[in-house]
């Protein structure tokens, strides 16, 4: 990422001056003032979310499941080996929600992507500072997530603390390549298609709700490719206090190809799309 | 050493969309302090036009310098002082309409203190001052075309982009838009701008170029291109529809320096309107209806095309 030299223009204005990441902040600044109008909606959901599922599942659910036995589930109690897959879950929800619907919305109906490319901002500015944004919504979600978990006495080690990078590196493998995808579209018809037969069956079948022992034999490696079989591993590993160094190194370099993979190809994309 | 006074050139600009050429190889020069026009109906080419110089949209082929940079190595920099009113209102509804100003000063990293305050002035500027806190959604079309433009000046910029800045506003609003440019214009700010709107063009322009068909049909101030392509005045006939082709014909014996039969209309142009109307009468035809009118963009459009412009 390089920064155009910028002569001085007074007190005018500033082109990029700084860090690649310093024009991507002020796009951050543009997410971050929409968001004061609905941040306290959003923190309802953020915590009603992991209370909803931790109560029907770990608890109602896992009641039933712990009385025939958990030696299946390394022997912890189903409230414990589901918690922290599905915060890994929940963020992937936050990262697929963040980059699709604001992005068509930003592209298509407001246009605030287009006012934004008329200022110093480049395309790929435009996406970084929205990815800034994506990362705190990531973290907030996250360390809700864990605070309501450790209510529930679904903690089982300090690694825990780390399920909250875990939750914004899960997110970001998301967000990254559905977003430079997403700003290609012109219409909004393939999200639905995306949650439906994306998202959910990740949901339901990465590991999440069972062991990936359940599964038959040939569906086991389409779980291991699936970023959010990484998180939910990683996450599951440091919660229950057993992360080791090479998992915890194959998961997340995993993640981070992925992440990384997007943001190259929304440079591209948002290029394409917002200088025509 | 490049003038410093020519804020724009471009030689030979191309602009194409796969087969399609959008601006077909156009030269101009935009100086500091003018108000230059880009004339034409849709398609003509003038919004491609502004989104190369607007530093969004590279060029195909050509050469084109602002302010004596590159618009694809430079376009931060070059955007940094540009202000841009686009075609379509780009303002966040769901902010109020200071809010909007101010984040959109946050884009050229200006301090908050100067937002503030550069925002007091340019909604007074505006004639917003009153609405300052009111979300920017239930505002008029001519209130949000006012902000944008607000917007557009907050970062002081060097020159002025506006495409197309009355479209779709009615009268009333159209004026107090005209009214605040032309402060502008006389604050010393550079504007470029499009329009398919005659009046507006003879209204804000001191020079102009026609183009149709992503090319130039001709160039100059107003008053120039009236004066080289068409007549002092014109006379507007109109006759019963059974009449209308009937009196066409006739009428090419009238002495006109040209003739243009329109669908309702039949334009005579002439050196003096009433002198021709005697003619007209002296030929045995009798309109329904007259007028006697001076030349307008509208004709010298209609000479150089054989259209018009705003069909």
């Amino acid at each position: 990422m390089t920064s155009v030299a910028t002569p001085a223009t007074g007190a005018r204005s500033s082109g990029p001056a700084h860090g690649w990441w310093a024009l991507g902040l002020r796009e951050f600044w543009f997410w971050l003032t929409n968001y004061r109008r609905t941040w306290r909606g959003s923190i309802y959901s953020s915590v009603l979310n992991p209370v909803l599922y931790l109560g029907a599942m770990g608890l109602g659910l896992g009641t039933l499941v712990d009385q025939r036995g958990t030696a299946a589930l390394g022997g912890v109690s189903y409230l414990a080996f589901i918690a922290p897959g599905l915060l890994a879950a929940a963020a992937m929800e936050t990262g697929l929600s963040e980059s699709t619907y604001p992005v068509m919305g930003s592209v298509k109906w407001r246009k605030t992507f287009y006012a934004a490319a008329a200022t110093p901002l480049r395309p790929a500015d435009i996406f970084h500072g929205h990815l800034m944004f994506t990362t705190m919504r990531l973290v907030m979600n996250s360390t809700v997530f864990l605070i309501v978990m450790s209510a529930f006495g679904a903690v089982r080690s300090p690694w825990a603390a780390a399920t909250i990078p875990v939750g914004v590196l899960t997110g970001l493998a998301f967000a990254t390549p559905v977003e430079a995808w997403a700003i290609t579209l012109s219409k909004e018809t393939m999200f639905a298609v995306l949650f439906r037969f994306g998202m959910i069956p990740l949901f339901l079948f990465s590991g999440t709700f069972f062991p990936l022992s359940q599964l038959p034999g040939w569906a086991r490696p389409i779980a291991y490719v699936t970023p959010l079989w990484h998180g939910v591993a990683l996450a599951r590993s440091l919660s229950l206090g057993h992360p080791t160094l090479a998992g915890t190194a194959v998961h997340v370099g995993y993640l981070a190809a992925i992440a990384l993979a997007g943001i190259l190809a929304g440079n591209l994309t948002y290029r394409r799309r917002l200088y025509v | 050493m490049p003038d410093p006074d020519i804020l724009i050139s471009a030689h030979g600009l191309i602009k194409k969309f796969g087969e399609f050429t959008a601006v077909a190889g156009i030269d101009f020069e935009i100086w500091r302090g003018e108000a230059f026009g880009f004339l034409g109906p849709n398609g003509a080419g003038k919004s491609s036009t502004m989104r190369m110089v607007g530093c969004v949209s590279p060029p195909t082929a050509g050469e084109l310098s602002i302010l004596g940079l590159d618009p694809v190595a430079d376009g931060s920099t070059i955007r940094a002082r540009l202000g841009v009113v686009p075609q379509e209102d780009t303002l966040d509804v769901e902010l109020t309409v200071r809010e909007n100003l101010l984040v959109y000063g946050r884009y050229f990293g200006l301090p908050r203190s100067l937002i503030r305050e550069r925002a007091d002035q340019l909604l007074d500027f505006v004639q917003l001052s009153d609405r300052a806190d009111d979300k920017v959604e239930p505002l008029s079309g001519g209130m949000k075309r006012r902000l944008t433009i607000a917007r557009s000046l907050v970062n002081n910029p060097d020159i002025l982009l506006l495409d197309e800045p009355t479209t779709g506003l009615d009268p009333q609003a159209r004026h107090v838009v005209w009214d605040r440019l032309y402060r502008l214009k006389q604050r010393g700010v550079t504007l470029v701008l499009t329009t398919h709107y005659m009046d507006e063009a003879e209204q804000l322009c001191d020079r102009l170029v026609v183009m149709d068909g992503g090319r130039f049909a001709a160039e100059g101030s107003p008053r120039e291109l009236i004066e080289r392509y068409s007549t002092p005045e014109v006379l507007e006939l109109r006759f019963d529809i059974a009449e209308h082709e009937q009196a066409a014909e006739k009428l090419a014996d009238v002495p006109v320096e040209r003739i243009e039969v329109l669908a309702d209309r039949i334009l005579l142009y002439v050196p003096d309107g009433d002198t021709a109307l005697a003619a007209v009468r002296g030929h045995g035809l009798e309109p329904r209806t007259s007028l006697v009118r001076r030349s307008s963009l509208e004709d010298v459009f209609l000479r150089l095309t054989g259209r018009r412009l705003e069909d």
